[in-house]
């Protein structure tokens, strides 16, 4: 005997208030019967039937539907697999936003995204990155100790203002730069979106503590310079990735690090040396990714090693004629170091900013190198990177 | 072959997206087609009256429009397609929840909140179904974008909002908006009550005249019965439109429509001009 409709008695729930839910899902196996006591349950499943394209027919005590056409999952088009195993090297504009691994409905309009090779952004890395970076995030008002006294004199205390300034405006270039090629990376690639995320609410929490301690006592800050904004707007106009998180990366917050700990390991105060140290953690991670999918990418395109010197020979040229590292960042590193004005601790001060600089030197060759650079040409390239550091 | 070329009017921006989408798919199908948009629904009935459009996708009014002035130059307009989500529909007369209005002749001499003078859904046809019930009200129109015949949704929630403001005592909807606005929270469920349902009804229609190109207009006909809904080349489109499926164009459902502007007398002043 042939088998009915199903039934779905919906009792007092009407279609205003999700009733259609339960005749969806019933629709799914094929015909059937709805009852219900709602007053405008003959008016709402009239409409609703009606742009669903089901056939509606009314009966003495309920009403009988026949599903229409249209499950938006027939031709749909499966994403890779959720996994960084599920990656794809080139996934297609077509899959849009859409979750990897999910499927998508045929006939989905293309929403571009430029950075859509995994040969360009991808390292096997980026799980494990992300999830330190999870892990290490730190709050600001619990990790710095920012009751600790300010004991050291006035002059030190322009001096630490005064990087804090250089420092909270290097790190606003560092998070913009992540933030626009985010904003241009294929989503299928989710752990690069969301380590270049983390990266940049790292950067956003660096803007903080720095912005914090330079103000603690102190109502204005130092002097931003001319050099200094060129040679970060370079950083900021350079639209192709890889040369972006080189120049950023891999030479410049690579530069950085060797700095933060410098301050870290020699800042009058303890709220300088944590925000110094706190920070010079996250930037190691930035780094860590930088190097990993530069490393990745010149190992499947050789081309990609020169234009990466043609990026540092060309960023040297446009700032030949800018100062560099304004005077004021360099006289405070020394006076921070020196800790005071007396002669003695000044040229103990000026020979540890020299072994900043030389260890500096170092790091850029150490990772020139590890992207392949011969040992001679590495240490040309590191010498043309800018006198601001970053 | 010159193009068949279509009316349509400009009620929201996605129709650009609808008729540039519709004109790429007849254009792969073999169909040369272009599209005229209007801004109101007379302009584009004078248009095809005058034959500078082939075919025109018209409101249940413009249909009436077109096919009384054909009539009476001795012509003929004829229904050749239509939605499936154009076929019977039904306007509500809806009043709050807690209202003691219970009956059509409770609202004698009470407010009534209508859509756009031009309507079909939201006025016409609601307030003939009041007349009709010999309930003479008080109208208060909420006119958005007057000769686009109430496509623009925004006369209708307008009429819900006034409703739920107690600025009138019952308020004039299509019954597929009475579900939307109860989703949307326009009209929170259970804050309104159906008062009464009006007869079955049809919406818009492709209408052409005798003097079509017949060859041209029967590819096009044959093109739209044949998009499938499971087509995912299609679905976009069909979605954008409101439709799971086209239909044969059919007059039936427009004696409702027909009795309201005959009561109301809502298109004598422009016919007086169309002789």
């Amino acid at each position: 005997m042939a088998r009915g409709p199903a039934l779905v008695a919906l009792g007092p729930l009407g279609l205003d208030r999700g009733g259609h839910l339960l005749v969806r899902r019933a629709l799914r196996d094929g015909a059937v019967r709805v009852r219900g006591d709602h007053p405008e349950l003959a008016v709402h499943l009239r409409a609703w039937a009606r742009a669903e394209g089901c056939r509606l027919t009314a009966l003495d005590d309920g009403f009988d539907l026949v599903p229409g056409p249209g499950d938006r999952r027939v031709g749909a088009e499966s994403t890779g697999s959720v996994g960084p195993g599920g990656v794809v090297e080139h996934p297609p504009a077509r899959w849009g936003l859409a979750a990897r691994g999910a499927r998508v409905e045929a006939g989905t309009a293309p929403i571009a995204f430029d950075l859509d090779e995994k040969a360009t952004v991808w390292t096997d890395e980026l799980p494990r990155l992300y999830a330190m970076a999870v892990a290490a995030q730190w709050d600001p008002a619990v990790a710095i100790p920012w009751s600790a006294p300010l004991d050291h004199p006035e002059e030190v205390e322009d001096a630490v203002v005064q990087l804090m300034t250089y420092l909270v405006e290097n790190e606003t270039a560092a998070l913009l730069v992540p933030a626009r090629f985010l904003a241009r990376t294929h989503p299928h690639f989710r752990e690069v979106l969301q380590v270049l995320a983390i990266q940049c609410a790292d950067e956003a929490r660096h803007i903080e503590v720095f912005t914090r301690r330079a103000g603690l006592r102190r109502d204005t800050l130092g002097l931003s310079t001319a050099g200094g904004q060129a040679s970060l707007r370079t950083l900021l106009e350079e639209p192709d990735f890889a040369l972006a998180s080189f120049l950023l990366s891999v030479m410049g917050e690579g530069s950085f690090l060797s700095l933060l700990r410098f301050v870290a390991e020699h800042g009058p105060d303890p709220i300088t040396r944590a925000v110094c140290r706190l920070a010079s953690q996250d930037e190691a991670r930035h780094v860590a990714f930088g190097m990993a999918h530069l490393q990745r990418h010149a190992s499947l395109d050789p081309g990609l090693r020169p234009r990466l010197a043609a990026a540092v020979e060309r960023r040297h040229d446009a700032l030949r004629d800018t100062a560099g590292l304004n005077a004021e960042v360099f006289d405070a590193l020394v006076l921070v170091a020196a800790g005071s004005w007396a002669p003695e601790a000044i040229a103990r001060g000026w020979d540890a900013v020299q072994g900043l600089v030389a260890e500096m030197d170092l790091g850029r060759r150490v990772r020139l190198g590890q992207l392949g650079f011969p040992v001679d040409e590495a240490a040309a390239l590191s010498s043309l990177h800018t006198r601001n550091f970053m | 072959m010159r193009p068949l070329l279509l009316g349509a009017v400009a009620y929201d921006p996605k129709v650009v997206t609808i008729w540039d989408g519709f004109a790429r798919f007849f254009g792969e199908h073999g169909l040369p087609f272009d599209y005229v948009l209007y801004t109101n629904y007379e302009s584009q009935v004078e248009a095809h009256l005058d034959g500078r459009i082939d075919v025109a996708w018209n409101s249940p009014l413009a249909w009436v429009e077109a096919d009384r002035v054909a009539r009476r130059r001795g012509r003929s307009a004829r229904s050749v397609a239509m939605r499936d989500t154009d076929q019977d529909l039904a306007s509500v007369i809806v009043v709050r929840a807690d209202s003691p209005i219970r009956s059509l002749a409770d609202l004698r001499g009470r407010r009534v909140g209508v859509g756009a003078a031009d309507s079909p859904q939201a006025t016409l046809i609601p307030l003939d179904h009041l007349a009709e019930a010999g309930v003479e009200v008080e109208v208060l129109r909420h006119d958005v974008l007057v000769g686009k015949h109430g496509d623009h949704i925004g006369g209708e929630r307008d009429a819900a909002r006034a409703l739920l403001a107690d600025a009138v005592d019952a308020a004039c909807l299509i019954d597929a908006n009475h579900l939307g606005f109860a989703r949307d929270g326009t009209l929170p469920a259970a804050s309104t009550r159906v008062l009464a349902t009006t007869g079955l009804y049809d919406h818009c229609n492709f209408t052409a005249f005798e003097d079509a190109p017949a060859a041209e207009l029967a590819r096009f006909v044959d093109l739209l019965l044949g998009m499938s809904y499971d087509d995912p080349a299609v679905r976009p489109l069909m979605d954008l439109e409101g439709l799971k499926a086209w239909r044969p164009g059919r007059t039936s459902g427009y004696a409702l429509l027909e009795r309201a502007v005959d009561r109301l007398g809502t298109l004598d002043p422009w016919l007086a001009g169309r002789r």
